[in-house]
């Protein structure tokens, strides 16, 4: 069993303007098992939580902390933290030229798991996790990313969460783009890193569609860089009846 | 439509690269006024269809270093290649030595310089070019048959052993309909300046490598011209990593029509190493296409690369699609790569044409991908180099020689201080 704490979490951004904060006191707790939809409007700083968990350099923490199973995460490098067993499935995957996926899925797991996976087993191990997310093979021998469609790229992230087995995913948007067949496809694949590796995860969604395929425990509403409401599976229908209006101080619409 | 992009960075913040992984600028020109556009440079801004071209070397004055296509070259590090004093004293040290792979249906000669045959497909076009031209002794002549299919490369090793100024010269014909793959192998030390000629003949396919894997103290002045029959293919990929100083000027005409040509090229230049290339593709027939791609990669202080494409669609052509693309990738501080793409668009029926160029430092998401899946810092920027160039090495098309390349860069890389 695993956790996964953020507490009063401050980040901010530099901007040409000076320093903006993005992220206002954010505080969740996520176990092992567990399933946390996050669902607010755009530009409320979901995407700028996930990167920070994640240690992009351009989100700077000013205040709270991060902790997995108590070890300090903002202490951890970007790649430590991959390796601690946080995995991000980024909104906006990117493109690495001239890197075959199969040569950069190995040196991934090499690197996650501190020994190269053998072989044989690793070779079957791709080979069925992209027949599961109705990958074609010629997949392997693609370069990251590149030239990927928008839902390939997204199936090719959770193909990542699928042989990387972290403890805890965050899924930006994962659903966002994808046609109905393959939401069926990715969210199958979510759920089955989920039940074989007990994982934990925070699902960043706009729809509710996705939550029919993986279950939440809780629903969390953010608005303006901070959770300002928490329920069940029942606060996200009321979300996609309502909108975010009742939350909003002044009504942007979303 | 004249472009003419200079970017330099020396030192300063950290730089995405623009266009990196992304299909470069792409421009269309449909049924434009049909007129001639100037290079906004006016300074150095003749059309390149004004260059001179001549065998004879009066027609090249002394260099002063505010030519055009001087200005980038540190004249007092060519070893007087380039005759500083005057045209009396020409170039005669000892050429590097070649010797060529045997195969059937190639003929291989060391020939006399009244030999008709030379300067057939070529006239030089600068200083050291003609320089060589009116200095060189003998010459190697490599003739390929009509309607003869090689697939094991022909090589033409060439190994220098003196620092002597001298003067070289290769012809290289392919006759029609013939395929043949073709290294150019340069190593050892020299200071040399070298004409190569390349004749691919109607319907032939020539895919050629020149290597420039010299050793540090290595001066190479260079210019490969290709002369293209109709519906021929061309394909020619330079690697350049040794040598003190390698400037090479790769050109290909088209004598007939319909024929294709890929010019490609990786550099990667370490402290104090000066690579410049020049390339200059000159559509003046119909139906032809172009593809240029350089990519380099610098480090170390004084690391110094230059790129110009030249690309030139005359006015009488129709049906012409080009496509040049320079990217340089900055691995430390104190390397300075230029990089200017110059398409000239004479004429208003082509069929596209574009140009991209970008020179930076890391890619930070790239970086951060690639660290966000466990992979540590210095492996990731490693990763992100070895992509970059692969592309290149991918194009070669030889095997061997693609796995040889890949074993250089991988040395090269490991060597990085990331
Ligand atoms: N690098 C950046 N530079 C400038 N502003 C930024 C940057 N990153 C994020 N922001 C700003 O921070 C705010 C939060 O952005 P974020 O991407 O976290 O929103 P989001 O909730 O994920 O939105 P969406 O639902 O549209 O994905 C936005 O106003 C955005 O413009
Ligand atoms: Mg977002």
């Amino acid at each position: 069993m695993s956790t996964l704490e953020i507490k009063d979490l401050h980040v901010s951004i530099e901007t040409e303007q000076g320093d903006k904060e993005i992220l206002k006191g954010v505080s969740l707790t996520i176990k092992s098992g567990e399933t946390h939809a996050i669902m607010g409007p755009n530009g409320s700083g979901k995407s700028t939580l996930a990167q920070a968990i994640a240690g992009h350099p351009s989100y700077n923490v000013t205040g709270g902390e991060i902790l997995l199973d108590g070890e300090d995460v903002l202490d951890m490098e970007v790649d430590e933290r991959a390796q601690a067993g946080l995995f991000l499935a980024m909104q906006y995957p990117v493109e690495v030229p001239g890197v075959s996926m199969s040569n950069f899925l190995r040196t991934a797991k090499t690197a996650l798991d501190g020994e190269s996976p053998a072989i044989r087993t690793w070779t079957k191990d791709v080979r069925s996790a992209m027949d599961n997310l109705e990958m074609e093979s010629s997949f392997a021998t693609r370069n990251v990313n590149e030239g990927f469609s928008g839902g390939e790229k997204k199936r090719a992230e959770i193909l990542q969460l699928e042989l990387f087995k972290p403890k805890f995913a965050i899924l930006d948007e994962t659903d966002s783009g994808l046609d109905i067949d393959a939401l069926r496809v990715v969210s199958a694949g979510v759920n089955r890193a989920q039940e074989t590796n007990d994982m934990g995860s925070m699902l960043i969604t706009h729809y509710t569609r996705i939550l029919r395929y993986i279950k939440p425990d809780y629903v969390h509403v953010f608005v303006d860089g901070k959770i300002v409401d928490s329920g069940g599976e029942e606060l996200a229908d009321r979300l996609e009846d309502e909108g975010y209006v009742n939350y909003e101080k002044t009504q942007a619409p979303a | 439509m004249a472009n003419t992009d200079a970017t330099t960075l020396d030192e300063g913040p950290d730089l995405l690269i623009p266009g990196m992984g992304e299909e470069g600028e792409t421009l269309v020109v449909q049924q434009a006024e049909n007129q001639p556009v100037e290079d906004e440079e006016t300074k150095y801004g003749t059309s390149r269809a004004d260059r001179k071209t001549s065998f004879n070397l009066a027609d090249f004055p002394v260099l002063t270093g505010e030519e055009e296509d001087w200005r980038f070259t540190p004249l007092h590090r060519l070893a007087n290649l380039h005759l500083p004093e005057g045209d009396e004293k020409l170039l005669t040290g000892a050429a590097p030595a070649v010797s060529v792979t045997e195969h059937d249906g190639v003929s291989i000669e060391t020939v006399a310089r009244d030999d008709q045959r030379l300067g057939s497909f070529m006239v030089p076009d600068d200083r050291t070019s003609a320089i060589a031209w009116n200095s060189f002794s003998e010459a190697t002549v490599v003739t390929v048959a009509d309607n003869v299919n090689i697939e094991e490369p022909i090589t033409i090793s060439v190994e220098g052993n003196s620092t002597d100024p001298a003067a070289q010269h290769i012809h290289v014909a392919v006759g029609a309909n013939s395929r043949v793959n073709l290294v150019i192998n340069q190593t050892g030390k020299a200071v040399v300046s070298q004409n190569v000629e390349f004749a691919v003949g109607e319907g032939a396919t020539a895919n050629v490598t020149s290597l420039q894997a010299w050793d540090d103290e290595t001066i190479h002045v260079g210019s490969q011209q290709a002369s293209l029959g109709k519906d021929s293919t061309f394909k020619h990929v330079v690697i350049t990593y040794g040598g003190s100083l390698v400037r090479l000027t790769p050109i290909t005409r088209f004598a007939g029509e319909g024929a294709t040509t890929n010019m490609y090229g990786l550099y990667f230049a370490d402290a104090g190493q000066h690579m410049e290339h020049r390339i200059f593709i000159d559509h003046s027939t119909n139906n032809c296409t172009s593809d240029a791609l350089y990519k380099g990669a610098l480090q170390g202080k004084g690391a110094r690369s230059v790129w110009v494409g030249d690309v030139l669609i005359r006015g009488n052509t129709s049906g012409t699609n080009s496509f040049e693309k320079n990217e340089n990738l900055l691995l430390s501080e104190g390397a300075q790569a230029d990089s200017i793409p110059n398409l000239e668009i004479e004429t208003g029926i082509i069929d596209s044409g574009g140009h991209a160029s970008s020179v930076g430092r890391f890619d930070e998401q790239q970086l951060f991908y690639l660290m966000a899946r466990g992979i540590p810092e210095p492996l990731a920027r490693k990763l992100i180099v070895r992509g970059f160039l692969n592309e290149i090495i991918q194009k070669i098309g030889i095997e061997d020689v693609e796995a040889a390349v890949t074993e250089v860069m991988e040395e090269e890389i490991a060597d990085l201080e990331l």
